[in-house]
């Protein structure tokens, strides 16, 4: 791991860091540019974390401000709660996904309610970071995708980065946001590296295309979209033009960015690990289905993860979303044979 | 051997309840308490006669459907008032649903505390104007938010405790646990007061908790255990006043169980003759915390015939008044449903709002329609 001095060299310099330097650099620079942020949670002092995302804050920021809590995950969001009413921005971390279902009752019942409460008289600037999805070869309880319990909640801000330079600018965009931001860091993609810049203009809310299409719209977000880029990559040898849309901020969800597209190449994917039942991707299908059906060439389909509980690690391959399973799906999306006998768009 | 503050035997609670005043009224001597003075026992009388009228006004209102529902406290007014009146303006109260009566004594309009109540919204006032947070349903969550309320005050550099209230039942959550736990190490300025009233809706103590009492769970957090009499609002304010002053000077958190009883059923829905005896009623009756005190201020001569006739005919007057406003209709608009979901409107938020304005507007559209019809065929 790198201390944060030599990140903030590297970012300066404008060499390629990791998602994980780029959050613990979003976690500093945030700290330091404001006294009223904290970082708290479970072994981020001392230790730096267990994916090592808060390495060094605790020495360079102080115990104050950097802190082990006791082992309770419904105490660390419950307090932050406290805090944030007295006028700081706790930004807290929760060990695992599946560690964070304790907090539960604490993030659906007032986190994401107080401000609704008090007629807005009580605002909660709280981003509750939390590590998610598989891919690690994490035992059970270590890789669940737990987005759509925090999306289905209303008052919570729900976004997760696909790339370094997201992670950097979505944690401090984040961090500054009045609203309470649950902040899903797809730990499969820690260790991937690409130059970041510190200004970026897009806002948090905001999909991006993260790569130019004309014939399939593959809709994406977190640990998934490298693998739906690269799929992309490969269907280009099939003379298949596929659009990427990563999409950033879960809740509040970009219709503009995702209709636009579909629109255009009229047919949509959308590919998560999340299992599929009530995963993420019914509610994108439905709102695709609903704004673009006149330009639907064929029905929105889901590459999710199966309805099972998360796998051990030897079968994990068997669950995840693959190049091959993204593949297929774009195979199924009713192309037209042409007079060459290749398949076309419609 | 010499006792620091440190060992064990200072976090357990004495043997019996702390009391100042006993059943009669009369002043019993407390090792290292003092009588609180004159001025606040004639204080705590006037605060628990309009918070009883309050409490007995609301439960009436559920019966004329001005209220949805009412969880009475009567029976509770020592730890409601008491608490209260122990704190400072700087400091923060955290109160449950059945502390209605307390968050009116820290001064919050009675009509704005029974929003909540009446169903016109969450909570209806201002937490910030008193210092106290909405009144919370989901048990012992509070307790949480008041250490993180103190423990930012302590990184703030501000003197302020946070006092918050949790019933017998709730010490049976895992939150407050957290909060006994985390209070402890992070040495937060908070006072946790539970009122053990006896039962968490039907369930008895007996079947909560094998602990030798509430207050004995302090020492396993390391936090001193203090057990009151609940119904002796002079040992309650005193217990609560030495608690908030030790934590403000930064010793910790404190533990404090009151022993008092809920006289009205969990809410007005309730049945409690399904669960407990009448004996067992009368026998608390027999121990009410409002006459107990003005027993003591008339044998002290502190209070006349007079006082008290007095006092009554206010308590009668702010009944009649919240009666009278709680009888004037209020307006709703449904766009606030979508207001305050988020700091600023989502798009898709705004889309819903006008969504159901329109589904509104031709709802209106079509009863004028109807209207004119009717007044077509009278002619």
């Amino acid at each position: 791991m790198t201390t944060t001095a030599e990140q903030d060299r590297a970012l300066a310099a404008g060499q390629a860091v990791t998602m994980a330097g780029a959050l613990n650099q979003a976690l500093s620079d945030a700290l330091s540019e404001d006294d009223t942020v904290l970082v708290f949670g479970e072994d981020v002092g001392t230790l730096g974390g267990v994916f090592r995302i808060t390495s060094g804050l605790a020495a360079a920021f102080g115990e104050t401000r950097v802190f082990d809590t006791p082992l309770a995950e419904s105490g660390i969001v419950g307090t932050a709660i406290g805090m944030a009413m007295n006028g700081l921005r706790p930004v807290v971390e929760m060990q695992f996904d599946a560690f964070a279902y304790p907090a539960f009752e604490q993030i659906t019942s007032h986190l994401a309610k107080l401000r609704n409460r008090t007629r807005g008289r009580v605002g909660l600037p709280i981003v509750i970071r939390i590590p998610y999805g598989g891919g690690i070869g994490g035992v059970e309880h270590h890789c669940d995708s737990s987005e759509a319990y925090y999306t289905h909640t209303a008052g919570l801000r729900v976004v997760t980065p696909g790339t370094p330079a997201d992670a950097y600018v979505l944690l401090r965009q984040a961090i500054k946001s009045p609203d309470p931001v649950i902040f899903l860091e797809p730990k499969r993609r820690y260790w991937s590296k690409e130059v970041v810049s510190a200004h970026a203009d897009i806002p948090m809310d905001r999909a991006v295309v993260r790569r130019s299409g004309s014939d399939v719209t593959l809709i994406t977000y977190g640990g998934a979209l490298a693998t739906t880029l690269e799929a992309a990559q490969a269907a280009e040898s099939d003379d298949r033009s596929v659009e990427v849309i990563d999409l950033r901020s879960l809740a509040p969800f970009d219709d503009e960015t995702v209709t636009a597209s579909v629109k255009r190449t009229g047919r949509a994917i959308v590919v998560h690990e999340a299992s599929r039942f009530c995963g993420y991707g019914a509610e994108v299908a439905a709102r695709v289905s609903e704004q673009c059906f006149h330009y639907l060439e064929a029905p929105v389909l889901r590459v999710a993860g199966f309805d099972i509980p998360y796998p051990p690690p030897s079968l994990e391959e068997y669950h995840l979303p693959s190049v091959d399973r993204i593949l297929a799906a774009i195979d199924r999306l009713q192309w037209r044979e042409t007079a060459s006998g290749a398949q076309a768009a419609g | 051997m010499v006792t620091s503050p440190m060992t064990p035997e200072r976090l357990l609670p004495g043997p019996t309840p702390v009391t100042l005043l006993d059943a009669a009224g009369q002043a019993v001597p407390s090792d290292g308490l003092d009588m609180p003075a004159d001025q606040v026992l004639l204080a705590l009388y006037r605060m628990m006669v309009l918070g009883r009228r309050f409490d007995t006004q609301a439960t009436a209102l559920t019966k004329q459907g001005r209220l949805a529902v009412y969880p009475s406290a009567r029976g509770q007014e020592a730890c409601q008032i008491a608490a209260v009146a122990a704190l400072r303006p700087q400091d923060w109260l955290f109160p449950t649903y059945r502390d209605s009566m307390a968050v009116t004594a820290r001064g919050v309009d009675p009509v704005q505390v029974l929003t909540l109540l009446r169903g016109d919204w969450h909570s209806g006032y201002d937490p910030y104007q008193k210092r106290v947070a909405p009144q919370c349903t989901p048990l012992a969550t509070n307790t949480l938010h008041a250490v993180g309320m103190a423990r930012a005050a302590a990184i703030k550099g501000e003197d302020m405790v946070a006092l918050v209230m949790l019933g017998d039942g709730a010490t049976s959550e895992g939150d407050t646990h957290a909060a006994l736990n985390f209070a402890a190490v992070w040495k937060a300025p908070v006072v946790f007061l539970v009122q053990n009233n006896g039962y968490a809706i039907s369930v008895p103590l007996s079947k909560q908790t094998a602990a030798p009492s509430l207050a004995h769970k302090g020492i396993g957090y390391g936090v001193p255990g203090t057990l009151v009499d609940g119904n002796d609002a002079a040992a309650v304010y005193a217990v609560v006043r030495r608690a908030v002053t030790s934590a403000a000077s930064g010793a910790g958190p404190a533990l404090i169980e009151a022993l008092t009883y809920r006289v009205e059923a969990h809410t007005n829905a309730d049945d409690a003759t399904r669960y407990r005896s009448r004996d067992e009623v009368d026998s608390w009756l027999a121990r009410d915390p409002v006459t107990r005190l003005r027993e003591h201020l008339g044998r002290r001569g502190l209070l006349a015939a007079a006082d008290v006739a007095a006092l009554e005919a206010q308590a009668e007057a702010e009944a009649a008044a919240l009666r009278q406003r709680m009888n004037t209709g209020t307006r709703h608009d449904p766009a606030d449903l979508f207001r305050y979901v988020y700091a600023e409107q989502t798009p898709e938020l705004r889309r819903q709002q006008h969504e159901l304005a329109a589904e509104l507007a031709e709802l209106e559209l079509a009863e004028l329609e109807e209207a004119g019809t009717r007044d077509d065929d009278d002619r």
